[in-house]
């Protein structure tokens, strides 16, 4: 088993860290205190290939790995995890599950304009009534000859305001016995009639993004705008969680690491009782109890990558590194705040914003608690996950990376 | 007409010599007393000759020039060809070079004409067993190298205030020597079309001299802002006044001007010259705060300044623990006589 | 154009460097592209690309200089050489430039040779100048800004005292200052490009010229001094006396 990342892996880590630090880090703080996006961060990320990093390239992608992916999304969640939260939702949560659903014509149409940063993506799941309970959404999509008219709103819905495109999920059979079995999900250019958006404010954390709502009026969408077959929208949504999930587990990675990077700067630099506070033994146990995280985290986030770069089934696996890797986050941020004594708790300093946005990751892509019962279930044999209809693909440089 | 040992390239424009090249010279006449041998310099360019003859104040046994018109305009190639030709007549065993732009590029190419090596940006020379001995930073200062070069003539160049320029004696005279120029017009393959003019300000991250200012930078009771203005206004006045003070030290010292975020935060001066954890990260090699307190998030901006410099009126401020230097003072009084003192002996 | 920039793999600047038994070590801290380089490849890349042509990206080093030769080939560079040989160890800036001097001439077709302005480690800046009195080209240093017109290189290049303008006729030697602008990144397809890339190493054979002699050694390298922080108050009767005070102590630090 060789765990040292390939020389593509880490030039691909560095470009993104440097693209990161240089262009980004300084106006996080300003983005984050005026709670307004900066217009750049979405951009850049597009000119440079991002937001299409591991993607084919015939179909407008960058022919990336998933563990490419993973390493881009540590870095970017050093700066501010409202840059990795674009990833999770462009990427992962919409362009990964087109890439793995989608018909061929659907993935020309509507992934590859994704791929290469010409449309943003977002992902329409959660609504205000249903979240951990997925199959309880109310949004509905009436079938109407060669067309669905959707109605419902969603709500914590990241880039909202900013994507032109939205994985949606609705309900297709009201009358399905299953609940599960009653969902299906569309592409929507939510540009379309009926459609309306707005921004989210007053949250605690993640003010340097967007999140907002989208509501649908009687939007009509043609047959070709639905992704897989009626009825698929749950496995599909799944499906999709499995890599938004696993873009969440490696930001809480690099959210880690940014706190042991500020603690251990703070701690060579602070004094108190005549010496650096580094020297003192409660300080030393949390940034040893912030290493562990770290590593831990970050095998467990390659290991979910490595999977799926084989095409291996990785539900349990990347539940697991998001379950492990946001809790440890929220940890390592509110250590590294008593790191900085009264000078964490201000916003002078960059450890506050990362317990104000660690805290959100512990509740989306599913709560700590939702990946308790899952792993709960995997191991007393509860659950078991059966083959889909379609498989995420695994990682081909041949195929991926010519046109 | 003797034969040079140590010829001492003179870099000017305008007939003015670039400071630096008078201290070459002082460590010219230092390798002169223990390798013996006379020290001469070179100056070419437009007014080349005035220069030359200035060489004589500074103790210059004898000096050469070379004013051609094709020479008017720096060019590389033309001016090596009249240094090389002139240090192979004159036989000399040492070529010293200020490190300014021209000074480095002349050494470099010299050394390939002469079939020798270059030691650039020296801070210490020493004779050892009648070699030379040039001591120079390394890895940007990290380390300290010591080097020798095995082939004569020994090229050095030395770092810009590392050696004293020696006191100029106006009774010591000299006729400087013309020399010709030696590549045609029209064998030198580039045309200096034009010039533009250097870009004003120094930016804060490149700066290798800050000057910043705190909250007290608004505290001169002195001043009487003009009529009319409210509290607020008028501590702002009071502030930009003091700025104008710090400006005029920087201006004498080419230094960027820096801030606290107390100042900032108090609409004092710009936030893109905050200087600290929520600002910029510098590391120059003088840093002066006037008027700051120090508390630790603006140290977490300065504290890699090689020489740290405290003006403040309070005795127990954190930065005098940080400072090389400290004056407990008013930082009205102090920054004032500072700047003329120092540009007194800048040469300003 | 064709042009041929030549790049040095060099010790992070972050990098705590210490003597140790005699030997200069850097830590655990990676070796890089040298940072000023990247500004040479750039100013190299916008004058590819508004012009067409080919640029050879060359390094001096061992084996692991691959690794900024393939950050330079990720950037955008057409091609990379490696230049290694058991007898170039030590190499002083002048056998340097003897050696790059081979090399241009080897590659051949050369219209400009680009440098940075100096490498971090050693911090000369004298090579590129060196290796264009050996070529017999014209030397323009410190370019901020650079273009070709009429076959010709139009550049601005920095003095103490401000800017020139200058024509220069090709071929010629660049070396490059910050002023031209913030490097690009590599792209996802030059990183691609650069992973799956071959490059050659050639030895002095291959370059056709003998061991260059180093003249220029090091034979001694030092810890700098531990600068103990001892606060100095300033004291005096006057503001006048202090600032004379003051103005001796900050000169003799020689910061200024």
């Amino acid at each position: 088993m060789d765990l040292a990342l390939s020389e593509e892996q880490r030039m691909v880590q560095q470009m993104v860290r440097d693209f990161a630090q240089k262009e980004i880090a300084p106006l996080i703080k300003e983005s984050d205190r005026s709670g307004q996006m900066n217009p750049l961060v979405l951009a850049r990320m597009a000119e440079l290939g991002i937001l299409g990093m591991c993607l084919p390239v015939r179909y407008g992608g960058q022919g990336m790995d998933y563990i490419s992916l993973g390493l881009a999304c540590e870095e970017l969640e050093v700066v501010d995890s409202t840059l990795r939260v674009v990833i999770s939702v462009h990427v992962g949560l919409n362009s990964l599950g087109l890439f793995q659903w989608a018909s061929e014509e659907q993935k020309q149409r509507f992934l590859a304009p994704q791929a290469r940063g010409e449309k943003i993506a977002c992902f329409g799941l959660t609504e205000s009534g249903a979240g951990s309970d997925v199959a309880n959404i109310q949004s509905s999509a009436r079938r109407q000859g060669n067309a669905y008219i959707l109605n419902g709103e969603k709500m914590w819905i990241s880039l909202a305001t900013k994507a032109q495109n939205c994985l949606w999920i609705g309900r297709t059979n009201p009358a399905a016995q299953e609940p599960h079995e009653s969902l299906s999900a569309f592409l929507v250019e939510l540009d379309r009639p009926g459609v309306k958006v707005g921004d989210l404010h007053g949250k605690l954390g993640m003010r340097a993004g967007s999140t907002g709502w989208i509501a649908m009026q009687d939007v009509h969408v043609p047959e070709e705008n639905r992704i897989g077959e009626e009825g698929e929208g749950f496995k599909i949504a799944m499906a999709c969680l499995d890599n938004g999930r696993y873009t969440v587990a490696a930001g809480a990675t690099g959210l880690i690491r940014a706190c042991l990077e500020a603690s251990v700067r703070y701690a060579q630099e602070r004094h108190a009782f005549g010496k650096e506070i580094g020297k003192f033994q409660l300080i030393q146990q949390k940034i040893a109890t912030m290493v562990q995280s770290y590593e831990a985290a970050r095998l467990l986030y390659l290991w979910a990558g490595w999977l799926k770069n084989q095409g291996l089934r990785n539900t349990r696996e990347t539940s697991l590194a998001k379950w492990f890797s946001t809790e440890a986050s929220f940890q390592a941020a509110s250590e590294a705040i008593q790191v900085h004594g009264a000078y964490g708790y201000s916003d002078e300093y960059d450890v506050e914003r990362y317990l104000r946005n660690a805290k959100g990751a512990v509740i989306y892509e599913g709560t700590s608690e939702i990946h308790q019962l899952m792993q709960a279930g995997y191991a007393l044999g509860y659950r078991k996950d059966a083959a889909l209809r379609c498989e995420l693909p695994a990682y081909d440089a041949a195929f991926w990376q010519n046109p | 007409m003797m034969s040079a040992k140590i010829l001492v390239y003179i870099d000017q424009v305008k007939g003015k010599a670039l400071p630096a090249s008078w201290e070459v010279i002082g460590a010219a006449h230092a390798l002169a007393e223990k390798l013996g041998g006379e020290v001469a310099t070179i100056v070419l360019g437009a007014d080349a000759k005035p220069v030359a003859e200035q060489s004589f104040h500074f103790g210059a046994a004898a000096a050469f020039y070379c004013d051609d018109p094709s020479l008017a305009d720096y060019r590389a190639e033309p001016y090596a060809d009249v240094l090389v030709k002139a240090a192979r007549e004159q036989g000399a065993e040492v070529l010293l070079f200020p490190t300014t732009t021209r000074g480095r590029e002349q050494a470099a190419m010299s050394s390939i004409d002469l079939g020798s090596g270059v030691i650039p940006d020296v801070t210490a020379l020493e004779v050892s067993d009648g070699k030379i001995v040039a001591t120079r930073p390394v890895y940007a200062g990290r380390l300290i190298s010591k080097a020798v070069c095995d082939a004569k003539p020994q090229v050095i160049t030395t770092r810009v205030r590392a050696f004293k320029a020696p006191e100029a004696n106006a009774a010591k005279t000299g006729t400087p020597v013309a020399l010709q120029a030696v590549r045609p017009e029209g064998e030198i393959r580039t045309k200096v079309t034009g010039y533009s003019l250097a870009e004003g300000g120094v930016s804060l991250t490149d700066a290798n001299v800050i000057v910043s200012g705190g909250r007290g930078v608004s505290n001169n009771p002195a001043l009487t802002p003009p009529a009319g203005l409210d509290e607020k206004a008028a501590e702002i006045w009071r502030a930009q006044e003091g700025f104008k003070i710090i400006g005029e030290l920087a201006s004498v010292l080419k230094a960027a001007v820096g801030a606290s975020r107390a100042a900032v935060d108090a609409g004092y001066i710009p936030y893109a010259h905050q200087v600290g954890q929520t600002g910029k990260l510098v590391a120059p090699d003088l840093y002066i705060a006037c008027g700051i307190s120090g508390a630790i998030q603006h140290q977490a901006g300065m504290r890699s300044s090689k020489v740290i410099v405290a003006i403040n009126k309070d005795a127990e401020a954190p930065i005098f623990r940080l400072a090389r230097y400290g004056v407990v003072g008013d930082l009205f009084e102090i920054l004032p006589a500072l700047a003329v003192v120092l540009r007194k002996r800048l040469g300003k | 154009m064709n042009i041929v920039v030549c790049i040095k793999q060099v010790p992070d600047s972050a990098a705590k460097m210490a003597v140790e038994g005699g030997q200069i070590s850097w830590g655990e801290a990676p070796l890089v592209l040298n940072p000023w380089d990247e500004f040479a490849i750039e100013a190299a890349l916008q004058l590819i690309e508004a012009g067409g042509g080919d640029l050879t990206v060359v390094s001096v080093g061992g084996e692991s200089a691959k690794e900024a030769l393939k950050t330079a080939l990720a950037m955008g560079c057409t091609q990379a050489i490696l230049v290694s040989d058991p007898a170039l160890q030590g190499a002083d800036s002048q056998a340097s430039a003897h050696l790059l001097a081979g090399v241009i001439k080897k590659v051949g077709n050369v219209e400009a040779a680009f440098f940075g302005k100096q490498a971090i480690d050693g911090d000369m800046g004298v090579t590129a100048a060196q290796t264009a009195r050996l070529l017999g080209w014209p030397m323009l240093g410190l370019v901020a800004s650079i273009k070709v017109e009429g076959g010709k290189l139009q550049v601005e290049k920095s003095l103490e005292e401000g800017r020139q303008v200058v024509e220069c006729q090709l071929p010629a030697v660049v070396s490059v200052s910050k002023d031209i602008g913030e490097p690009r990144y590599p792209s996802f397809m030059g990183i691609r490009k650069a992973s799956r890339a071959t490059i050659p190493t050639w030895d002095l054979a291959e370059v056709g010229i003998g061991a260059p002699t180093s003249v220029v050694h090091w034979p001694e390298v030092l810890n700098p001094p531990v600068r103990e922080v001892k606060t100095e108050i300033i004291t005096g009767g006057s503001a006048q006396e202090i600032a004379e005070k003051l103005a001796d102590k900050i000169l003799e630090e020689k910061v200024l």
